[in-house]
Formats: C-alpha cells, sequence, structure tokens
C-alpha cells in the first residue's frame, strides 16, 4: 500500500485528506469523531470576536433528482466561546497526537491578531489558518475576503501572523477576486508558508417565488452567501492551478479545497499540485465516513501507478495545462457512435443540430428530408451500417426490443468538428467514443503561426473558403 | 330519464369493488420528480409513436420536472382528453412504456402511465378549466353512448364551441371504463369524476340524458329513435360500444351459477347487492384479458379461481404480464380444454364439463372432466349492439359487424353520422376509443364550420 503520508510545510499529516474549517469541525468531539474515521487533519471552525449567527443559515440547488449540487451558507465564524474551543483543542491534541489540528483565525487589530495567535499555539495547534476568504457577514466588517480582496491588507496582516507565529501560517484565499495571481503573490511576500484555497464563492442560491424573497430565507429578507460543494471543484482546479504553476509562487505549499468528495476529486487536486485536501460540503452532506473511500481508492490509485507515495502524484498534470495559443491546431477527433450500445433516443443528433454542427445524421433520410430537418451539408458517405439498419428496419426484420436502426445516428466524420457534446450528452456510457484521427499535419500551434507570421486563420485560408460556400 | 348537465357522480356504497386496492396507486410529488428525472427527453420518442393518441410524452414529462404540472396536463390532455383515465388504465407495457429506449438499455421504462396520471390528477385538483372554450357556433351534436368514445368527443366538441347531447341506455355513464376497468386499476368512482370534470369544463355545453336508449323506431319515453337524431341534430356521434357477453352454448348454460364477464364484472363494480356468499370456487371460460380480469379479480377476493381456456397459454390473446400479475395473486390456467356442459344438480350449478382439445376444438374420444364450481364465468367475447347502427340510413356493418368509416375522418357512410371506438375497431382500449373520437371531431367540427 503507497504511503499517504504528506509533510506539509513541516506540519505531518497521516494522509492529506483534512476537514476544511467549517460545521464539520465546529467541536472536539466532532474532530475526534472524525479522526477515528481516518481523517488526517481538521481545520477548526474559525475563531475570532464573538458573533452571532442567523436562521436559516444554508441554501442548496438541486440538478434533477440529485440534491445538494451546490450548497450555499451564510454562516459567520463559531458562535462558540474562544476559551471553549482552545480547551477543546488542548483535550484533542491530547488524544490524537499524530492528527493535524489547524487553528482557523479571523481578528481585525494587529493586537487581536497577536493574541489570538497565542492562544492558539499554547492551547497545541500544528498551524494557523488565516480566514481572508469568508465572503458574507464578516467582509463587511474589514475581514474574510474583504481582506483577501486586497493584496496590499492581505500582506500587511500575513506579515503581522507570521511575526507572533511560531507554527506555520497558512492563508485562506478568497475565490471572489479577478486575478488569483495577486492575492497569491501578495502572500509569497509576506512570508507565510502555505496557501490554502479556495473559501466560499459569492453567491444567491435563487428566489422563493411565492414570498419574492431570495434563498435562504431569514424572516423578511435574505443575503448573499458562499457557494461551495460539487458544483465549484472545477473553479477550484483552476485557482490552484494558476498558482501551482506560476514561477515563484508555487514555491508555497497548497491546500486544495473546494467539491472535493471522492478519492478522484482528491487526486486531481494533488495531480495540480495540492500537498493536502480539504472537505467541507461532501462531509455536510454524507458524513464523516466517506473518507474510507478517499484512503482507500487513494492508495489503490497510487498502488496501480506503481507509485509508492502520493508525494509522486503530486504536481503531475501541471505541466500539461498551457495556454490556449500553445495548443496542437492539427490535432482532430470525431464522434464515433457504437452502434450496439446506442439506445436510439437521439439526443446526440439535437444537441449537434441545434448546438453544434449539424453533422450527426438519421439513416435513411432523403435528402430532402436531410435538408428540411436543417442540415445544410450531406454526408459524402453514409456507413454500411445505417444503410442496412434502414433496410432491415423496411423489411421488418427486427426483434421487440431491437433498436430500430434508422434511430440510430451516425457522424459525418468530414463535418464533425470534434467538439466533444455528443459524447457529453449520450446517456449510455462508452456509447460515443471521440476518436483520434490522423490529420497528416504536423504539430503547430497559434503561437508558433505568430512566430512565423504567415497564415493566422486556424484552420487555414481554405477553412474560411469552405465556410464561405454555405 | 335523467338529464345532467353537471353532476357529482358517485356510485352507491358497499360494492366489493371497494375491497381493492390500487396496484398503482397515485405518485406523491417527489415519486413524481424521481421518476420524470429519469426521462431521458429523448427526440422523436418511439414512446409517442406508440402512443394511440400520439401524446407528447417527453415534452410533458420534462414539465412534470420543472414543477409545470398544469402545463404537463394540457400537453396530455390536448392529445388526449381522458389522459386521467388513460394514465390508469392503459396497457402501457405494450403501448408507450414498451417503446421506450429504456428497454433496449436493459433498464426498466419511464412510468409513463403513472406519471400522466399525477399530471392530470394534480393538475384538476389545484384548478379543474384548463382550456378555455370557443365561442358558441349554434351546433349542437347527439352522441350515442356514454363510453369514453363519446365522452372524449363531447368534451372536444363543446371546447370548440359546439353543444353536445349525449343518449346513454344505462343510468351510470362512463361505459366500460366506469363498469369494466379492473378495480386495481381505476375505480368506477374515479371514471365518474372524470366525465364530471369534462362536464365542468364544457361549462353547461355537455347534456348527458341517462336510461334513454336510441332505438331503430321509439316506442317508450325512455328511447328516441335513430330518424330523430338525424332530424334534429346537426351531426350524430356512435359510440356504442360492443353488446352483452356471448354465450358458450353448450347445455346446461341458462340457469343460476352462469353468467357473463362483462355483467359480471359491471355488478361487481356497480352493484351493492352482489355478494360472493358460498363461492369458493369459480370457473373463468376464456383466454383473453376480459378473462383475465375475471379470474385476477375472483382471485384477489379470496375465490379459487381458475380460468379454462381452450388453447395453449403461448396462444393466449390476453396479454402476457397480465397473465403474470394474475398469477401472482393465485389465478390458475388450465390449458387445451373445451367446455362441452354446465352440470348441475337439481338446478344447482355443479361443476363445468371440459373435453381436452386441440387447436381450440375438442378432441373426438378422448375422456372429458369435471372442473366443480360455484360459479362460472363466461368471457368469450361480447356480441355487437350495432345493429342500432343501420337505422341510420347509409351506415354500414362489416362482417365482423364492425362499424364501417373512414379511417381518416371516421365518417360513416351517412355524411351526417360519424363513430368511434370498441363498435368501430371491434374492441381495444380506451385509449384508443379516444384516439378515434379526436378523428372524429376534428372531420365534424370541420364540416360543421363549412370547410366542407
Ligand atoms: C372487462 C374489461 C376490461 C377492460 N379493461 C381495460 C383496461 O384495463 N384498459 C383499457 O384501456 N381498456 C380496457 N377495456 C376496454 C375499454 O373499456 C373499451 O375499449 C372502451 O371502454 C371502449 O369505449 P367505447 O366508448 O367505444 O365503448 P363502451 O365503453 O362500451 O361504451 C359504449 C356505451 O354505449 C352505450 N350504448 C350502446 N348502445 C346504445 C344505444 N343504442 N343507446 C344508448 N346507449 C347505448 C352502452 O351502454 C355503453 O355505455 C376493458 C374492457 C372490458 C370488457
Ligand atoms: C456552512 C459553512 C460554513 C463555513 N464556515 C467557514 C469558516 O468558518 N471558515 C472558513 O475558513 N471557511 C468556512 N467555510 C468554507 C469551507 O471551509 C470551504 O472552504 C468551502 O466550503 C469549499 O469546500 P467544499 O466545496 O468542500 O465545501 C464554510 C463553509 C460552509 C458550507
Ligand atoms: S445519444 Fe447516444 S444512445 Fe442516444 S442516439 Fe445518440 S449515440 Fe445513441
Ligand atoms: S422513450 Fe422513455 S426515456 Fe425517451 S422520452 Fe419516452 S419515456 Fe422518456
Ligand atoms: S394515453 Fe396511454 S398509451 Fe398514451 S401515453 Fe398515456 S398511458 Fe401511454
Amino acid at each position: 500500500m503507497a504511503d499517504l503520508s504528506v509533510d506539509f510545510c513541516g506540519i505531518k499529516s497521516p494522509n492529506p485528506f483534512w476537514l476544511a474549517s467549517a460545521p464539520p469541525t465546529n467541536t472536539g468531539a466532532q474532530i475526534m469523531r472524525a479522526f477515528d474515521a481516518g481523517w488526517g487533519g481538521a481545520v477548526w471552525k474559525t475563531l475570532g470576536n464573538p458573533i452571532v449567527n442567523v436562521s436559516s443559515r444554508f441554501g442548496g440547488i438541486d440538478y434533477g433528482s440529485t440534491r445538494m449540487m451546490g450548497l450555499n451558507n451564510i454562516e459567520l465564524i463559531t458562535d462558540r466561546p474562544l476559551d471553549v474551543n482552545l480547551r477543546e483543542i488542548t483535550e484533542v491534541k491530547k488524544r490524537y497526537p499524530k492528527h493535524v489540528v489547524i487553528a482557523s483565525l479571523m481578528v481585525e487589530t494587529k493586537d487581536e491578531w497577536r493574541e489570538i495567535i497565542q492562544k492558539a499555539e499554547d492551547a497545541g495547534a500544528d498551524g494557523l489558518e488565516l480566514n481572508f476568504g469568508c465572503p458574507h457577514g464578516m467582509c463587511e466588517r474589514g475581514m474574510g475576503s474583504a481582506v483577501g480582496n486586497e493584496p496590499k491588507v492581505l500582506e500587511e496582516i500575513a506579515r503581522w501572523a507570521v511575526s507572533f507565529a511560531k507554527t506555520p501560517v497558512i492563508i485562506k484565499l478568497t475565490p471572489n477576486v479577478s486575478d488569483i495571481v495577486e492575492p497569491g503573490e501578495a502572500v509569497l511576500r509576506s512570508g507565510a508558508h502555505a496557501i490554502s484555497l479556495i473559501n466560499t464563492i459569492k453567491s444567491i442560491m435563487g428566489v422563493d417565488l411565492e414570498r419574492m424573497i431570495p434563498l435562504p430565507r431569514v424572516g423578511k429578507y435574505s443575503t448573499n452567501g458562499g457557494y461551495c460543494g460539487p458544483a465549484v471543484k472545477p473553479i477550484a482546479l483552476h485557482l490552484l492551478s494558476q498558482l501551482t504553476r506560476h514561477p515563484t509562487i508555487k514555491a508555497l505549499p497548497m491546500s486544495g479545497i473546494g467539491g472535493i468528495g471522492t478519492w478522484r476529486d482528491a487526486a486531481e487536486f494533488i495531480a495540480l499540485g495540492a500537498t493536502t485536501v480539504q472537505v467541507c460540503t461532501a462531509v455536510m452532506h454524507y458524513g464523516y465516513r466517506i473518507v474510507e473511500d478517499m484512503i482507500e481508492g487513494l492508495s489503490d490509485f497510487l498502488d496501480d501507478r506503481g507509485m509508492k507515495s502520493v508525494n509522486e502524484l503530486r504536481g503531475l498534470a501541471i505541466g500539461q495545462y498551457q495556454e490556449w495559443g500553445d495548443l496542437d491546431l492539427s490535432f482532430r477527433v470525431v464522434a464515433d457512435v457504437n452502434e450496439e450500445k446506442c439506445i436510439g433516443c437521439q439526443l446526440c443528433y439535437v444537441a449537434c443540430m441545434d448546438g453544434a454542427h449539424q453533422c450527426i445524421h438519421l439513416p435513411g433520410r432523403t435528402e430532402a428530408e436531410a435538408r428540411k430537418a436543417g442540415h445544410l451539408h450531406l454526408p459524402a458517405h453514409v456507413p454500411e451500417r445505417a444503410v442496412k439498419a434502414v433496410a432491415l428496419a423496411n423489411a421488418g426484420q427486427l426483434g421487440p426490443r431491437a433498436v430500430p436502426g434508422t434511430r440510430i445516428p451516425f457522424v459525418d466524420e468530414d463535418e464533425c468538428i470534434g467538439c466533444n457534446l455528443c459524447s457529453l450528452v449520450c446517456p449510455v456510457a462508452g456509447c460515443i467514443t471521440m476518436k483520434e484521427l490522423d490529420s497528416g499535419k504536423p504539430v503547430e500551434t497559434w503561437n508558433d503561426r505568430i512566430q512565423k507570421g504567415t497564415n493566422l486563420v486556424p484552420g487555414g485560408l481554405d477553412a474560411t473558403e469552405r465556410a464561405r460556400r454555405f | 330519464m335523467d338529464s345532467h348537465s353537471s353532476m357529482n357522480l358517485r356510485l352507491p356504497p358497499g360494492r366489493l369493488e371497494e375491497r381493492f386496492h390500487e396496484k398503482k396507486p397515485l405518485y406523491d410529488e417527489h415519486e413524481a420528480l424521481t421518476e420524470a428525472n429519469r426521462c431521458l427527453y429523448c427526440v422523436d420518442a418511439p414512446c409517442v409513436t406508440a402512443c394511440p393518441t400520439k401524446i407528447d410524452v417527453p415534452t410533458f414529462i420534462h414539465k412534470v420536472a420543472t414543477g409545470n404540472v398544469r402545463g404537463a396536463a394540457r400537453t396530455i390532455l390536448t392529445e388526449n382528453l381522458l389522459g386521467e383515465s388513460c394514465g390508469q388504465v392503459c396497457p402501457v407495457e405494450t403501448l408507450c412504456a414498451g417503446a421506450c429506449v429504456y428497454n433496449a438499455w436493459e433498464r426498466p421504462p419511464i412510468q409513463i402511465g403513472r406519471l400522466q396520471h399525477y399530471a392530470v390528477t394534480t393538475a384538476i385538483a389545484n384548478k379543474p378549466d384548463l382550456f378555455e372554450l370557443a365561442p358558441e357556433t349554434g351546433k349542437t351534436v347527439a352522441l350515442v353512448g356514454a363510453g369514453p368514445a363519446s365522452i372524449a368527443a363531447a368534451g372536444w366538441l363543446a371546447l370548440r364551441g359546439h353543444r353536445a347531447v349525449v343518449f346513454e341506455k344505462k343510468t351510470i355513464p362512463g361505459g366500460l371504463n366506469t363498469l369494466g376497468i379492473a378495480p386495481y386499476k381505476m375505480k368506477g368512482d374515479a371514471a365518474l369524476k372524470e366525465i364530471a370534470w369534462v362536464l365542468g369544463l364544457a361549462k353547461g355545453r355537455i347534456e348527458l340524458r341517462l336510461g334513454v336508449d336510441v332505438v331503430a323506431g321509439a316506442a317508450g319515453a325512455e328511447e328516441v329513435s335513430a330518424a330523430a337524431l338525424l332530424a334534429d341534430y346537426d351531426a350524430v356521434f356512435l359510440g356504442l360500444g360492443l353488446g352483452a357477453d356471448s354465450a358458450m352454448g353448450v347445455p346446461g348454460e341458462d340457469g343460476e351459477g352462469v353468467v357473463g364477464a362483462t355483467a359480471f364484472i359491471e355488478r361487481l363494480k356497480a352493484d351493492p347487492a352482489l355478494t360472493l356468499d358460498g363461492v369458493q370456487r369459480a370457473i373463468v371460460v376464456g383466454g383473453g384479458n376480459t378473462a383475465l380480469d375475471a379470474v385476477h379479480e375472483l382471485a384477489s377476493l379470496g375465490v379459487a379461481a381458475t380460468m379454462v381456456y381452450r388453447r395453449s397459454e403461448a396462444k393466449m390473446p390476453g396479454y402476457a404480464h397480465e397473465l403474470a400479475a394474475a398469477r401472482v395473486d393465485g389465478a390458475g390456467l388450465v390449458e387445451d380444454r373445451a367446455p362441452i356442459e354446465v352440470v348441475r344438480a337439481s338446478g344447482k350449478l355443479v361443476a363445468l364439463r371440459v373435453a381436452p382439445a386441440k387447436d381450440g376444438k375438442p378432441v373426438g374420444g378422448a375422456a372429458p372432466e369435471d372442473l366443480p364450481a360455484d360459479l362460472v364465468i363466461v368471457a368469450i367475447g361480447q356480441n355487437r349492439a350495432t345493429q342500432i347502427a343501420q337505422a341510420f340510413a347509409g351506415v354500414a356493418l362489416d362482417p365482423k359487424g364492425r362499424v364501417v368509416v373512414d379511417p381518416a375522418t371516421h365518417r360513416t357512410g351517412n355524411a351526417k353520422v360519424w363513430s368511434g371506438g370498441d363498435c368501430v375497431n371491434g374492441g381495444k382500449e380506451v385509449v384508443n376509443a379516444v384516439a378515434e373520437a379526436k378523428v372524429a371531431v376534428l372531420a365534424i367540427h370541420s364540416t360543421l364550420m363549412g370547410a366542407n
């Protein structure tokens, strides 16, 4: 079994799986149950000056029958007394010395920062995470994402913290910025030891159309909250890799957060450069028990790949994230329908007709029918399979459960631009694949063309010429 | 004679039907959403083609999934005004759901009927007036029979601005949809509720005359003649259905204990006086869907019920899924046996004598056997009640007794007379009756409005 233990700026963790600072890390009793379940570390629910939370506080967004594709909250930092939290930190560290406890902190003045850092370290925290990310409630008071949004302020507070702290200082960033590199560079300048990202995204979850109040509702009103859960993972992956491929920021260890719920999600964050990952929504949805799959799945994956340690996985995908201008314009894929698997729903057909390039055809149509349906070009070649299927259907030689061949679409490979859309909508796994075609052209990027200063039209002048004909 | 334009139709209490539970009860909202979200929203979907009324299934299911239940009901009812019944009584396994692409995927098909039932019932309960009425045209159509064909036709005619007068010889409207459907699919009161909804929708434009027989030459007060309808109305629609149960034609058949299947089911559904006291063993003769329903209903009521069919199971005209369901509830089947006599002891039924049969015919010389029974239900088909159609000059019957129509318009040989439902198709499903009524209404409307 591969070694899952990691060293995060000097903090040793039995595995890369940490709980993010949120309701799952509200109390010591919870965190101890989480450690028993297998979590390697926990970032304590943010500590700070006393606040009051509202009721209700969460909103969810469903997709079809899948609940909570995204979650939002208008909760502030912990509403438990500081000394109770500190006592519990001590207790947890005493009982679980090998597990990681990070104190998440958010206060306002320099003196407050000095005081709370000292208290957290005295209580036994292995490190500090400065919450510069909370996008609601606290930022209006000049804290949370108000700091994360302002690189200068961020840098200054981070410097204070570094000067007061004896343990590593992690800066938790907000995604609510136009360029994540700016706060990333500020962290680097401040001397802080690591970055965690992302905190939640500013959001309104919906509108109660009966009451005309946005969601979640607090009495007669609502407010914007922070969005997280599976829906935000692509955003988090992008922001993480903006930092891990940056020439200087990449030196800092990263804790990846946002939409992680499975070992596969975690592996993706690690492949894009994260050392640890943090989880909130998935645990709020399914409980601490999900970590068992994360540990098992990740270590089996590493074993299969012949990797001895999770550290070997870290960053493997970063180099393959390039600018658009460095992509090979000669690379070509086309859609391929597997007629054995096709169930004839024709979702690929309508997606291509209305949302792509009208190159998926239904067998057995006359030219007039195809044109009436909206095809602008007719396939030069109709696959043998489609011809046979139509003949079979016409002869009435189909079994009762067979998909009539006339319902199984085929792709005009000459016209298919390889956009992937049909393969994304097809409900049947493995039915539409994108097969690679040899374009017969050498690798050439947009940047190559600019350098040559010659032909700047993607696809060549003949492509524009062809487009003009229709 | 009762005359109704809108009413609170209900069957009397104390009927055997009330003992049955629905096998597919109305979905609650969450069940409906979960099932609706499974639907792939196919393009040119095969389920639509398979529905005789061509309901746009993916569109209505998509609307259920978005919470637009009223829109879903409109999509359904536009094509099938009796969509609430059909959602419960359609043999979906052989229609829409049987064509669902999930079958080819080897996964359970979408429960289209249940979603349809949910959408219509829920929408109507919230706001019954789902459609606006066209202005009055001043035309009136007479409809003979108050089965699904006529009820659907009357509703659509009213929406298009015409008045409709429905003549029904029974005192309960709805035809076999009220009095024939197996109670575990739908109860009679549900069919009556749907009729009341259609009457409400029509805002007084439909008049229901119950207990009035349309006959060749009227004699009594509860009779109306064909000639009078032709003279008094702008058009006539014949929704006659089929006739009384056919008899076996074997010795001993007449007398207590032997009863036709639709007559028996009608009493089970509507007559509180019917009991099964003293009936331990019952035999149902036949192999069609009516026989299957009868044996299934008896078995569900705790009677040891067996079907006797003159051919093999493989050749049964009844649906395989209905046979399987009847067996689950304890019904038996004896294949390749033909009834030759009803055995009685001092008039009282004791057994049905059957002979081994091959290809449906008794085998000569083979020893008969007596199957003991306290009740024999005869389900070998219905006679044609279509003779009355010929009283309308020009209307013809085919050799099988079916009313002859032009399939494109459902117009008969008499330019003023249209027809649809079981009397035309020889006995299919409620959904076919509605589909045919729809064709007829379009043709009647364009004729009355002078397009033709
Ligand atoms: C036992 C049984 C179970 C069935 N189960 C199902 C099922 O589960 N699902 C399904 O879809 N279909 C089922 N059917 C079939 C379905 O009920 C019929 O196809 C449908 O009712 C046909 O409608 P209709 O309007 O053509 O005729 P009917 O429903 O037969 O209605 C005809 C009406 O006309 C009246 N009438 C006839 N002649 C005259 C006259 N001269 N004057 C006045 N009134 C007259 C009759 O009294 C009757 O009320 C079943 C049928 C039977 C017998
Ligand atoms: C209810 C709730 C409360 C949160 N409270 C805090 C907090 O106090 N401090 C903090 O740094 N982040 C807080 N977060 C943000 C999470 O730590 C995490 O960054 C974010 O939810 C993204 O991860 P996820 O997609 O796994 O949920 C909170 C999130 C939620 C849902
Ligand atoms: S989406 Fe997939 S299953 Fe549906 S028709 Fe296209 S290839 Fe076949
Ligand atoms: S075929 Fe099945 S999945 Fe497709 S639209 Fe019809 S019910 Fe939905
Ligand atoms: S009317 Fe019947 S066949 Fe048509 S869609 Fe509804 S349930 Fe299916």
